[in-house]
């Protein structure tokens, strides 16, 4: 049987990494080869970077400091932020990254989902959903790194971008990013339900518990988190970690009563 | 020195990042007379069943890889798209596969539905019997897989690791100088470190 995968996801803004709140506040944690060298001493399932402000800034992937980490990286990798083209896809995955992760450029231009899947396979697709709690109730889709409103609703994207050709739906809800008080559960749900594809539950997570909560309530295939991997106590000190499988087995396989 | 094999079927950069993390000597190639004087081949690869013969074919490289193979009997490691090739055939493709082990890809049909296609992420990988690749793996060994086809070994004496999906495949084969490895042993922290430098140093 398939581990639940538990994934760090970490932000590259500039050549550092950050972590934000709602999206909002990136404060600086560091710098990503030292934060690989010690998730691989760790044995992370995998690991996903986003450069948080290539699509708002207009530009394409920063080539050379994709090849640096992703040299040092031995699991699996899914790569974000500013891939335009089938061109800038390919050079990514020759750099040694297995995943290409599309979010604003879905948006704006989806046949890209689809070229990249009819040449590299859908495995190598993910679309990543950024979507935000409406007043009226529901979700809505933002783009640009929450910036921008779409009027799209989550399940409906997601439907769409699994029938271009996504491998897998990376789930983020802005309410949640960085608050560590637990997923978003109902967008969880919503979307996981709604799609065969795996999809990654992210944005709120604060404890192990946390993570079965997404699995057995949200049925998420798999979880991804960034604060909890990068921050350690109530001040938020930067301390990067990541629990030991046997703390993982027994927060994934607590068995959660299921909600019709 | 290993000689990677460039087909133009995927990630060969993880690969020899992993090599040069062992100390192994590595370099990646689409020459064939390189290939011609290589003394352990990667046959690496990630995609569709046809598109890999195809590109296997297009590249030139089919006559030389069959004498190191057949002929030279050079240690020979099939990653992934790249083990399945290794067969006489796919379930995903009409090609004939190099037919270098007496085995067939098939397609997963999962009765339980909770297993989704592709098979995807971390899985145990059982030792069937002993054998320089995969002997002295660490404890409860587990390895990144990505695969919608598995490879089906007809001597069962090939067999060298299986792994659960819905009933028992096998991950890893070794016929002579041929091995395959179902899973991306280059994605696969000490795990997969262990394995290929089992490929590197003990297989011979």
């Amino acid at each position: 049987m398939l581990q639940t995968r538990v994934i760090p996801c970490l932000l590259l803004q500039g050549e550092g990494l950050v972590k934000t709140t709602r999206f909002k506040d990136p404060t600086y944690i560091g710098d990503p080869i030292n934060a690989i060298r010690i998730f691989n001493d760790k044995e992370v399932d995998e690991l996903i970077f986003l450069d948080i402000t290539a699509s708002r800034e207009g530009r394409g992937p920063a080539f050379q400091a994709i090849r640096d980490f992703a040299s040092e990286c031995f699991m699996p990798v899914g790569y974000g932020g500013g891939i335009r083209s089938l061109e800038d896809a390919r050079q990514v995955l020759s750099l040694g990254i297995e995943k290409i992760i599309l979010n604003t450029m879905a948006l704006r231009r989806p046949e890209l989902v689809s070229e990249i899947a009819r040449e590299f396979g859908s495995q190598a697709v993910v679309v990543s959903i950024d979507a935000k709690k409406r007043l009226l109730g529901g979700h809505e889709v933002f783009a640009a790194d929450g910036t921008e409103k779409t009027g799209l609703k989550p399940v409906a994207h997601a439907q769409r971008m699994v029938e271009l050709g996504a491998g897998e739906i990376f789930l983020n809800s802005i309410d949640r990013d960085g608050t560590q008080t637990g997923y978003d559960l109902a967008l969880v749900r919503s979307v996981a339900t709604a799609v065969s594809v795996p999809v990654i539950a992210c944005g709120g997570a604060g404890s192990l518990a946390h993570f079965g909560e997404a699995v057995a309530e949200g049925h998420a295939s798999a979880v991804s988190a960034g604060s909890m991997f990068v921050f350690h106590g109530k001040h938020r000190a930067v301390l990067i970690s990541y629990p030991t499988r046997a703390e993982l087995d027994a927060a994934l396989s607590i068995p959660f009563p299921r909600r019709s | 020195m290993i000689t990677i094999v460039d087909y133009n079927m995927g990630n060969l950069g993880s690969i020899s990042n992993m090599l040069r993390k062992i100390g192994a000597d590595a370099v990646i190639t689409a020459d064939p007379q390189k290939i011609a004087s290589a003394r352990k081949l990667i046959l690496p690869g990630v995609g569709a069943f046809d598109a890999g013969m195809d590109n296997l074919a297009r590249s030139g490289l089919l006559p030389v890889l069959h004498q190191r193979v057949l002929q030279a009997g050079v240690p020979t490691l099939g990653i992934c798209l790249g083990m399945q090739l290794m067969t006489r055939s796919s379930d995903e493709g009409a090609r004939q596969g190099l037919g270098w082990v007496d085995a067939e890809a098939l397609r997963f049909r999962p009765t339980d539905a909770s297993l989704k296609v592709p098979h995807m992420g971390w899985n145990r990988a059982m030792p069937v019997r002993s054998a320089p690749l995969t002997d002295g793996l660490p404890d409860e060994p587990r390895f990144y897989f990505v695969h919608s086809y598995y490879v089906q070994c007809h001597n069962a004496d090939d067999v060298l690791l299986t792994t659960p999906y819905g009933g028992e495949f096998h991950s890893a084969f070794q016929h002579g100088n041929v091995c395959g490895v179902q899973f991306h042993p280059e994605k696969s922290h000490k795990f997969g470190m262990a394995l290929l430098r089992n490929f590197a140093e003990r297989v011979n």
